[in-house]
């Protein structure tokens, strides 16, 4: 079964590419569908901590179950708007 | 309400005539302008990305909540995404209200609250250099 993810910003520019596919067998969670996506894209390792989940656009925990179909976002830290940080 | 993520330039009279209803006696209007420097560099451009969909979708989460936390009788937002020259617009929040502290009030929040969830990203380009933007980590969207 296949889930589709999506890059943004610094991830889509490490990765090369704005969307992958995983392999996420009988289901996965958020979390272990970034740890496979780091094999396929190493570049993208070492960001647990500040990236965020979305699961078919909504926000989700790294607990979040992913299945056949589903869409999942890899969310750094969002900066809109026009202020410094 | 209206909710738009748009490559294209915003028009903020598009959205104060959106918000506008007879019942309102005022309108807040609050635009996000590229300016020329931050952290004392000296700032080419800008360049926005977003995850449209997901983006819309939470511009619509805290409108509602807006809504429901100030008398006002409407709300639209605009983010614009792709290459921003100087003096652009990057945002547009609008707010309308029967008085005018309810229209203040939320269009701040709304501001605060945009930058803090809404899936959308600023890289940074300066001379000899360029750095994507991340504001700090929200742990959940609340």
């Amino acid at each position: 079964m296949k889930a589709k993810v999506r890059l943004f910003a610094r991830l889509s520019e490490l990765a090369g590419t704005r969307e992958a596919e995983v392999d996420v067998g009988e289901g996965l969670t958020a979390g272990e569908v970034y740890h496979l996506l780091c094999r396929q894209y190493p570049a993208l390792s070492g960001l647990n901590g500040s990236i965020r989940y979305a699961v078919n656009g909504e926000y989700a925990e790294p607990e979040h179950s992913v299945g056949e179909g589903d869409e999942v976002a890899l969310i750094p830290p969002v900066s809109g708007g026009s202020d410094a940080v | 309400m209206l909710f738009e993520i748009t490559s294209a330039a915003l028009d903020a009279q598009r959205l104060i005539d959106h918000v506008r209803k007879d019942e309102s006696g005022a309108v807040a209007l609050f635009s996000g302008v590229m300016r020329n420097e931050n952290l004392g560099r000296r700032v080419l451009y800008l360049e926005y990305d977003a995850y449209p969909d997901m983006a819309e979708r939470v511009m619509r989460e805290i409108a509602g909540e807006a809504l429901g936390q100030w008398p006002i009788t409407d709300v639209a937002m605009q983010h614009r995404t792709g290459r921003l020259e100087i003096g652009e617009t990057s945002l547009l929040v609008a707010v309308s209200a029967p008085h005018r502290k309810g229209a203040f009030e939320a269009c701040h929040a709304l501001v605060d609250r945009f930058k803090e969830i809404v899936p959308v990203w600023k890289k940074e380009v300066w001379e000899g250099g360029e750095e994507w933007i991340e504001g700090e980590a929200v742990n959940r969207s609340g």
